[in-house]
């Protein structure tokens, strides 16, 4: 299996390329100088313990905070300094689900999920029907068209934000913490349904997360996040780096242990 | 529920040692009763050692080992020693849950400076002028938001300035309405009592339409927008920017101030004129009211008497007047919702500051209206 994904990854091109990122708030310096690259296809996971800035990480890269220094280049285009245009462009070959999955809570899940197809394509209300219904059954929500947000549970709301994301077929798919409050069977499925995603379609997933289930699980590369180093202290295939890595707090957070 | 029985005796030895027999229940429910009652059995007895017997204790949560533990450490001031003898394993297991140390630790006092008047002076100052340069950011952005909708008019989302429309406009009616015909009363009864006395009460219509016209009912409506709908924007986008709806929106590629604060702006400058007018006739209704029962005016004479002070510049510039203040009122509640970063506090903060900066900000576009039209 490991196999498999390296070829994928070696012979496919990078989609995300990171470079030099720093990123700060005020004086405090959460991250410094990281570079990586995202291959098209991968499940890229950024793990680490909390507090070492992988929120962040993501939220620099998808443009929400302005970097320090650095350069993110999605598909080409790099984000730091392209013009408004090409930035709306970038974003609507891109989704995202947040912690909290921010699914509009005055609107139904129908109009969350359609209202990105209402604003940038000019496809005919029953067109976007059909593809409100079809975002909804690829998540396991068929029926729900009328529910609004507040009258789903957690995980519900999660895959929600899946459909909502995937809306206008991204490349790209950026996932925050996704099984954050979610029980384990929930989040299994979850992993499954992103796994499948991924699998089916082809879209890139970059995931912050710390279960270690789901990296096993569904990563076909990482890289860990620590907090003293402000950088990045591991990269590649999880199971290869849980079998080989010598570095302490590799090891310790492969395997569940207090630091202390 | 374990029973709150419990028993406490103490036996002498010759040896100089005595034994504290504790049996039964020691829970967060009787240890108020137990310790003043182990302490008085103590308290004539200077023993060198005691033995704390607790073989017959059924039930101990971790309040009851708490007692054991300060018995312990009041017993070592008095430099007599406590052992506990005949523990269970329960009893162990939670005693070994607590740490003996807590009890005698000083709380932390958190590294918080305490700053000094002149810093505290500059850092409010400088806040302030942060505040300023975010507000007229905001207000540019704001602008040229407007301007962009107003050329593209399609792009606007006219279903959500319809429902803030009713929000604003009609749901607001009642409020305003009422207070304005109070106002009006007050504003009549009060006024002719003076007028009475020079027999001038056919000018109290006239005073009323005028005053309401040019200054009160756009203020009094403002204020009351302000009040209502002002904040309501500030914690609707405030709450929204906690739950990262309003990150959602930009990853998704919609322009937040666009998408939420435009429709807000529209549905408040198309309605806040409206209730304005409103206001106005409200007040002379109880105006009317006044002068009919109280003052023997005729209906037709005081409405006759007010429409004679009012000219349509008047109307026209008090309509001018309410839309500056409406576009005041629902951006300072929008940027106020933007501006929030933490939780649900910062949500409260922001509708506050919200509702007290729109206040600040009718006063003084009244007073440039005030200027301005005396020497038109």
């Amino acid at each position: 299996m490991n196999k498999e994904h390296k070829t994928l990854s070696d012979s496919s091109e990078k989609i995300i390329v990171v470079e030099n990122l720093t990123a700060r708030f005020g004086d405090n310096t959460v991250l410094e100088n990281i570079s990586f690259e995202v291959y098209r296809g991968d499940i890229f996971i950024i793990i680490g313990g909390s507090g070492c800035g992988k929120s962040t990480l993501l939220k620099h890269m998808i443009g929400l905070y302005e970097l320090a220094s650095g350069r993110v280049i999605i598909n080409g285009i790099d984000i730091t300094n392209a013009d408004d245009e090409q930035i709306g462009r970038l974003r609507q070959g891109m989704g995202m689900l947040f912690q909290s999955s921010a699914l509009f809570g005055s609107m139904t899940l129908y109009e969350n999920i359609a209202l990105p197809l209402m604003e940038f394509t000019d496809l005919p209300s029953s067109m976007i029907d059909s593809i409100v219904k079809t975002k909804l059954g690829m998540v396991g929500l068929s029926g729900y068209e009328n529910h609004l947000p507040s009258e789903l549970s957690g995980g519900m709301k999660k895959r929600a934000g899946i459909a909502r994301a995937m809306a206008l077929d991204p490349e790209v798919l950026f996932f925050d913490e996704p099984s954050a409050g979610l029980d384990p069977v929930t989040s299994a499925e979850l992993d499954i349904l992103i796994k499948n995603l991924n699998k089916g379609i082809g879209t890139t997933m970059v995931i912050v997360s710390h279960e270690l289930e789901s990296i096993f699980n569904i990563a076909h590369r990482i890289i860990m996040l620590d907090k003293g180093k402000k950088g990045i202290i591991a990269e590649g295939d999880p199971h290869e780096l849980k079998k080989s890595s010598n570095d302490p707090r590799v090891i310790n957070f492969f395997n569940r242990k207090a630091a202390h | 529920m374990p029973s709150n029985e419990y028993v406490v005796s103490v036996s002498e030895n010759n040896a100089g040692y005595i034994t504290l027999f504790i049996s039964g229940s020691i829970t967060l429910h009787n240890i108020d009763e137990v310790m003043p009652k182990i302490k008085r059995l103590l308290e004539d007895k200077s023993p060198s050692e005691i033995y704390a017997d607790l073989g017959d204790v059924d039930a101990m949560d971790s309040a009851g080992a708490m007692l054991l533990l300060q018995l312990e450490n009041e017993l070592q001031e008095r430099s007599i020693k406590l052992e506990f003898v005949n523990v269970s394993d329960k009893v162990k297991d939670i005693m070994t849950l607590l740490d003996k140390n807590a009890l005698a630790s000083q709380p932390i006092i958190p590294d918080k400076r305490s700053i000094g008047f002149f810093e505290r002076v500059g850092e409010i100052s400088l806040n302030f002028l942060d505040d300023i340069k975010n507000v007229i950011a905001f207000g540019g952005e704001l602008v040229l938001e407007i301007i962009y909708s107003l050329f593209h008019l399609r792009s606007v989302r006219w279903a959500d300035v319809i429902i803030y429309m009713k929000k604003v406009g009609v749901d607001g009616l009642p409020i305003v309405g009422l207070i304005s015909f109070l106002l009006g009363l007050i504003l009549a009864f009060m006024s002719s009592l003076q007028l009475k006395q020079f027999g001038a009460n056919i000018y109290v219509p006239a005073l009323l339409s005028l005053a309401m016209v040019r200054e009160l009912g756009p203020i009094m409506t403002a204020i009351l927008v302000a009040g209502r709908s002002g904040s309501a924007f500030a914690a609707e986008i405030g709450t929204m920017k906690v739950n990262e709806e309003v990150d959602a929106l930009i990853i998704m590629g919609f322009n937040p101030v666009r998408f939420l604060a435009i429709p807000k702006v529209f549905a408040a400058i198309a309605v806040v004129p409206l209730l304005t007018l409103f206001a106005d006739l409200f007040a002379i209704l109880g105006g009317l009211f006044i002068g009919v029962f109280f003052l023997d005016l005729t209906v037709y004479t005081y409405v006759q008497q007010s429409i004679k002070a009012i000219s349509v510049f008047n109307v026209v510039t008090s309509m001018i007047k309410a839309v500056v203040l409406a576009t005041l009122i629902a951006g300072i509640g929008c940027q106020r919702g933007f501006m929030v970063r933490g939780g649900a506090q910062d949500v409260g903060n922001a509708t506050t500051s919200a509702v007290v900066a729109a206040l600040f900000l009718i006063i003084v576009v009244d007073s440039i209206f005030a200027i301005l039209l005396n020497y038109v």
